[in-house]
C-alpha cells in the first residue's frame, strides 16, 4: 500500500522513453489485460491512488444489459421495475439506438468492474484506468462513502436481501410483496438521515438483528399505541400541545418503519431493506460531478502516463482520446444535444484545472486560491477528493477559467415575471454568483422537495401529516398524489402533505383524497 | 496495492433478468391481454405462432416520486454562452407561463403521453391467449411441445459417438488413405527390387573393383528404409472414421383439413365471431401440433352457403335468414371433389348462435349422419349464446349419442367455456 507521503517512484512525464509497447492490436486477450493492468496500477502507485483490490470482470453484451436493469447492483432481489429497465435496455441496444455503458463498477470490497467483450483494448485499458483506479480510489477515499456504505459488506447484504424477499414471496405471496416494494421505492430517496451517521451495514449482523426485531418489535410498535392516553386526558394542555415526533423527522421511510401502526414486522423488514439500499446509494447521487471527474482526471492521467513511458502505441491514444473527448463533451446550451451541464465535463475540468493552478498558478488562481496555488497538486487533489461533495466541492474548488472555458451562466426563471433573467455570466463581476448558484444546483435539498414528517394524530386518527418545505416557491410535482397512495398504503391511516411556507400552508394532499367544498 | 482478479464470465448464465422480466409481464397482464387480444382479432388463425408488439402507456408504468413541479423561482446555470451579460431579459414563449422550454430542467412529468414499447415472444404471446382462453396446463403444453421427432439417416460424418461408427466405410477410407500415401513408395520398392534382383542375377564380376556389393547394399538399404516409411502409415487412422448422422425429423407426415364453418346472418354479432374466431385458432393450434400440412376451409353461410377466404369469413356482414344445412352440404361436396379422407385427415368447426330455420334442423342431422362424421375424425359444434336453444341444438344433441367419438357441441357465452370442447379431443390424442 502506498500513500501521499512516501510515494517511491514520483512520476517524470517529460522523459522520452524507449519505445516498447505492451501490444499493438487492437484485439484483447486476457493475458493483454493482466499485463495493462499491471502497468496502469504501477502508475496508479506512483500517484498514490489508494485501492480496494479490484476484480474485472469480462461479461457479454446481454449480460452487460443485465447488469445494467439492475442498477448495478451484482445481486438484486426480485423486482417487476427491473424487468421494465430491462426490456427498454435491450430495446434500445437491439435496435441500435444505443450503445451500452463501457463500464459499471460496483463500490465493494473488493472492486468488481465489469468489461465488455466487445471492447477494443484501448477500451478496456480506459475502463481498467476509469473504473478500477479511479471510482475504486473515490470509493475508498471520499469521506461521504466512508461514512455511508460498508463496501466490504455490501455484497452479503444484497444477497441476504434477495433471499429475504423471496423467502417473504413465498411466505406471503409475490403480490403482497410487490406493494410493498413498491410502496418503499416511491419513498427511496426519504430513507436516509442525513445528519446522522448511519449504523453500517453488514450481511451477518444483519441476520442476527433480524431475528431480535422480529421477537421485540412488534411489541414495541404496539407500546407505543397503548400507550395513548385515554379521550378525557385531552385536558391536560401540555400533551395536547405536543406534537408527535416531537422534531421533524427527515427519514421518512424509517420513521414509517419504527411507527406505522397496523405493519407486519416483515413488512417492516422490507422497509429497511429498501432503506438500506437508498442509504447504500446515497453517496452516489451526492458526488456524481466529483466521482466522474475523479475517475476521467485519472483514466486521462493514468494512459498519458503509460505512453510516456512507451508502453503504448499512438493508434492506442488516439482510439483512446477519441473515447475520452466523447465523454467529456459539452454541447452548448442551444445544441439539440443538450441535456444539462455533463457531470464528467464539469468534474475532470475542475479536477484538471486544480492540478494546473497548483503546478502553473497565475495571478488570479493565488488571489482566488491562496491556500493552493503552488502547493503539491496530488495532495491537493487527493484532500479535495476526500472531504467534499459535489455542492461543497463546486463551491470550494470551481476557478474562474473553468467558468470562462465552459461558458457558462444563470438564467433565472420566475413565473411571476414574462422574461427569463440572465442573473449572472463568466465575467469579474458575476464569478462568485455563479459558482454559488451552481453549487446550490448541485445541493440536494434543492434537488428534490424538502418533506418531512411533521406529525402524527396519535390521539386521534391516526393520521399522518408530512410538510414540504417549499424553496422559491416551487410547487410539488404531479406524481405527489400518487405517492402519498404509497405513504398511506405503508402508514394504513389517513395521510396529509402540507406545503408550508412562512407558517401559511400553500399547498395541500390528502389521501384519501378529500371531498371538496366548492367555493 | 492488491492483486487484481479478471474474471470471465461470459460463460455464466446471460438470462438474470429472466424472472424480473416474468414480474413485468405478470404486472401488466391485463395491457398484454388486451395487446394479443387485438393481435387475435388482426391476424390470421394460421398466423397465430409468433410474438407480438405491446404497447402500455408511459403513465401506467410510471414509479412515483416526489419532484419539484412547474413554477415558482429557480435559477439554473447552463454552459455555452454566446453573447449574454447579466441583466440580459429574453422573453418567454407565448402561452407558457414558464413552461421552461429553454430550461432543460424540464420535469419528468413533461413527456407527455410515451408509449413504453415491447416485444413479447411467441411464447409468451401463446401463453396469453391460453389464459383467455383457461386452457389447462397439460393442454398447454400439447398445443406448445414442438411435435414428436424420429432420426432419418442423413449420409456420414466425421464425428459421432462410437455406438454410431460405420465399421466398412471407415475401413475403405483407411484403405484409401494407406493407398494414397503408400503407393508411390510402394512403386518405388517394386523398381527397387526389380534393380536388386538385376544385379543380383548379374554375374559376378572377378574385378573387386567392379563388384556389386556397394550397389547392392545402398539398395537394400533404401527398400529397407522405404519399407519402414510404409510400415509406419497407420492401418487406421482417426481421419478414416466416419460415423452415421441422422436427422431429426418431425414425425407426422399426413395431412389435415380443416373446415371452418360459420354462420353469418344478421343475428351474429362481431362479438359472436371474436369468440368463433378464438374456437377456430384453438383447433388450428391443436391440428398443426399434429399434421404437418394443414388446410383451411372457410365456409359461411346465411339462407346459402358460400366458400371464402379468412378475411371475408370474418369481417363481411349479411343480413337476412339461416339455413345451416346449405353449409354442410357445401362442406360434403367440397370434401368430394377435393378432400379424399384416404388421403387426408378431416376436423370441422361450426359456430353459429343457435339460429336456424326449424324445418331445416332435421335435415342438417341427417346431412351430418349420412354423409359428413362418417367421413370425418372430428366435428365440433359451439354455440355462442346465452340464451336458450333452439331446434338446432336438440338435433344436435340427438347426432352427438350417436356419435360421441367424433362430435362434439357445446354451449359458450365467453371464450372460457371454449376449451371444454377440445377436452375430448386431446384426450382421445393422448390415448
Amino acid at each position: 500500500m502506498t500513500n501521499l507521503m512516501d510515494r517511491p517512484n514520483p512520476p517524470e512525464s517529460d522523459q522520452p522513453r524507449a519505445r516498447e509497447p505492451i501490444s499493438t492490436g487492437s484485439e484483447w486477450t486476457f493475458e493483454l489485460i493482466q499485463k495493462y493492468d499491471d502497468e496502469i496500477a504501477k502508475c496508479a502507485a506512483e500517484f498514490g491512488l489508494d485501492t480496494y483490490p479490484n476484480q474485472v470482470e469480462v461479461i457479454s453484451a446481454e449480460q452487460m444489459m443485465d447488469a445494467y436493469s439492475s442498477v448495478g447492483m451484482p445481486v438484486g432481489y426480485h423486482h417487476w421495475s427491473f424487468g421494465k429497465q430491462f426490456l427498454s435496455t435491450s430495446k434500445g441496444y437491439q435496435r441500435g439506438q444505443m450503445g451500452l455503458a463501457y463500464e459499471i463498477v460496483i463500490n465493494s470490497n473488493p472492486c468488481i468492474a465489469y468489461l465488455m467483450e466487445e471492447n477494443t483494448l484501448p477500451m478496456q485499458a480506459l475502463v481498467i484506468a476509469h473504473a478500477s483506479y479511479g471510482h475504486n480510489s473515490f470509493f475508498k477515499g471520499n469521506y461521504l462513502f466512508r461514512t455511508w456504505t460498508d463496501a466490504s459488506a455490501i455484497i452479503d447484504y444484497l444477497v441476504f436481501a434477495r433471499h429475504y424477499v423471496a423467502e417473504c414471496e413465498e411466505r406471503y405471496g409475490v403480490d403482497a410483496v410487490e406493494e410493498i416494494l413498491d410502496s418503499c421505492h416511491a419513498l427511496m430517496n426519504y430513507g436516509v438521515d442525513r445528519y446522522k451517521r448511519p449504523a453500517p451495514i453488514s450481511a451477518s449482523e444483519e441476520m442476527r438483528r433480524q431475528k431480535e426485531r422480529e421477537e421485540y418489535q412488534q411489541r414495541r410498535i404496539n407500546d407505543l399505541w397503548r400507550t395513548i392516553p385515554k379521550p378525557d386526558d385531552d385536558d391536560d394542555p401540555v400533551r395536547r400541545g405536543k406534537r408527535y415526533p416531537e422534531e421533524p423527522q427527515e427519514n421518512i421511510l424509517y420513521f414509517i418503519e419504527k411507527n406505522a401502526p397496523l405493519l407486519e414486522t416483515w413488512q417492516r423488514e422490507i422497509i429497511r431493506i429498501v432503506r438500506k439500499l437508498g442509504q447504500y446509494f446515497y453517496p452516489q447521487r451526492q458526488t456524481q460531478v466529483m466521482n466522474e471527474g475523479w475517475a476521467s482526471f485519472w483514466h486521462y492521467t493514468l494512459l498519458h502516463r503509460l505512453y510516456d513511458k512507451g508502453l503504448v502505441t499512438d493508434g492506442f491514444m488516439l482510439e483512446f482520446l477519441q473515447s475520452h473527448s466523447a465523454v467529456v463533451y459539452q454541447p452548448p446550451f442551444n445544441s439539440p444535444w443538450y441535456s444539462g451541464l455533463n457531470p464528467y465535463t464539469l468534474g475532470f475540468s475542475i479536477f484538471t484545472d486544480l492540478r494546473r493552478i497548483c503546478e502553473n498558478p497565475t495571478d488570479e488562481d493565488r488571489e482566488w486560491f491562496p491556500d493552493i496555488a503552488g502547493s503539491d497538486w496530488l495532495e491537493t487533489l487527493h484532500f479535495a477528493m476526500k472531504n467534499f461533495k459535489d455542492e461543497s466541492f463546486i463551491q470550494q474548488f470551481l476557478s474562474p477559467k473553468v467558468m470562462r472555458d465552459l461558458k457558462l451562466f444563470a438564467i433565472q426563471n420566475d413565473d411571476q415575471e414574462d422574461v427569463y433573467r440572465v442573473t449572472a455570466i463568466h465575467d469579474e463581476p458575476g464569478y462568485r454568483d455563479l459558482r454559488e448558484k451552481l453549487a446550490r444546483q448541485y445541493n440536494l435539498s434543492y434537488r428534490e422537495p424538502n418533506i418531512q414528517v411533521w406529525n402524527v394524530d396519535v390521539r386521534g386518527d391516526r393520521s399522518l401529516t408530512l410538510r414540504h418545505i417549499p424553496v422559491d416557491r416551487v410547487p410539488l410535482g404531479k406524481e405527489t398524489d400518487e405517492v402519498l397512495r404509497h405513504v398511506h398504503r405503508l402508514w394504513g391511516f389517513d395521510v396529509h402533505l402540507e406545503s408550508v411556507e412562512d407558517g401559511t400552508v400553500v399547498e395541500d394532499h390528502h389521501c384519501p383524497p378529500r371531498e371538496f367544498e366548492e367555493d | 496495492m492488491g492483486m487484481t482478479h479478471i474474471v470471465d464470465r461470459r460463460l455464466n448464465g446471460k438470462n438474470k433478468s429472466a424472472v424480473n422480466r416474468e414480474r413485468f409481464l405478470r404486472r401488466y397482464r391485463h395491457h398484454i391481454k388486451r395487446a394479443v387480444s387485438d393481435a387475435v382479432q388482426k391476424r390470421s388463425i394460421t398466423d397465430i405462432e409468433r410474438g407480438e408488439k405491446v404497447s402500455i402507456p408511459s403513465r401506467d408504468i410510471d414509479e412515483p416520486i416526489f419532484h419539484h413541479g412547474q413554477g415558482g423561482k429557480r435559477e439554473v446555470v447552463h454552459p455555452g454562452n454566446q453573447e449574454f451579460v447579466a441583466g440580459d431579459t429574453i422573453p418567454k414563449p407565448e402561452g407558457g407561463g414558464g413552461q421552461g422550454s429553454g430550461q432543460g430542467q424540464a420535469s419528468p412529468d413533461g413527456e407527455g403521453m410515451d408509449e413504453f414499447a415491447f416485444q413479447i415472444t411467441q411464447e409468451e404471446f401463446l401463453d396469453f391467449l391460453f389464459d383467455d382462453l383457461e386452457l389447462p396446463n397439460l393442454a398447454r403444453k400439447k398445443l406448445k411441445d414442438t411435435e414428436a421427432f424420429k432420426f432419418v439417416r442423413s449420409g456420414f460424418s466425421t464425428d459421432g459417438v462410437p455406438a454410431k461408427l460405420d465399421v466398412v466405410r471407415s475401413l475403405r477410407g483407411a484403405h484409401a488413405r494407406r493407398l494414397g500415401l503408400g503407393g508411390a513408395r510402394k512403386k518405388k520398392i517394386r523398381d527397387l527390387e526389380k534393380q536388386l534382383e538385376a544385379l543380383k542375377s548379374a554375374p559376378e564380376d572377378l574385378d573387386p573393383a567392379f563388384s556389386h556389393e556397394d550397389q547392392i547394399q545402398v539398395l537394400e538399404e533404401e527398400i529397407a528404409r522405404l519399407k519402414a516409411n510404409v510400415r509406419r502409415i497407420p492401418f487406421i487412422d482417426e481421419i478414416d472414421l466416419r460415423y452415421r448422422q441422422h436427422l431429426k425429423k418431425p414425425q407426422p407426415a399426413t395431412s389435415a383439413v380443416m373446415f371452418c364453418l360459420m354462420d353469418v346472418s344478421g343475428s351474429m354479432t362481431q362479438m359472436h365471431k371474436d369468440i368463433a374466431k378464438r374456437f377456430f385458432i384453438l383447433l388450428y393450434l391443436f391440428l398443426k401440433k399434429n399434421y404437418k400440412k394443414i388446410e383451411v376451409v372457410f365456409i359461411r353461410h346465411h339462407t346459402s352457403a358460400k366458400e371464402v377466404d379468412e378475411e371475408e369469413f370474418f369481417y363481411s356482414r349479411e343480413t337476412g335468414g339461416t339455413i345451416v344445412s346449405s353449409a354442410l352440404k357445401l362442406m360434403h361436396k367440397i370434401i368430394e371433389s377435393r378432400y379424399s379422407p384416404a388421403e387426408w385427415n378431416i376436423y370441422a368447426a361450426q359456430a353459429s348462435d343457435g339460429d336456424n330455420w326449424n324445418d331445416d334442423s332435421p335435415v342438417c342431422g341427417k346431412i351430418l349422419a349420412d354423409s359428413i362424421l362418417p367421413l370425418v375424425q372430428y366435428f365440433a359444434y359451439v354455440e355462442i349464446t346465452p340464451q336458450d336453444h333452439q331446434m338446432l341444438w336438440y338435433e344436435y344433441e340427438k347426432i352427438q349419442e350417436q356419435f360421441p367419438q367424433s362430435f362434439a357441441l357445446q354451449q359458450i357465452a365467453d371464450p372460457g367455456e371454449i376449451y371444454p370442447v377440445f377436452r375430448q379431443l386431446f384426450e382421445r390424442k393422448a390415448a
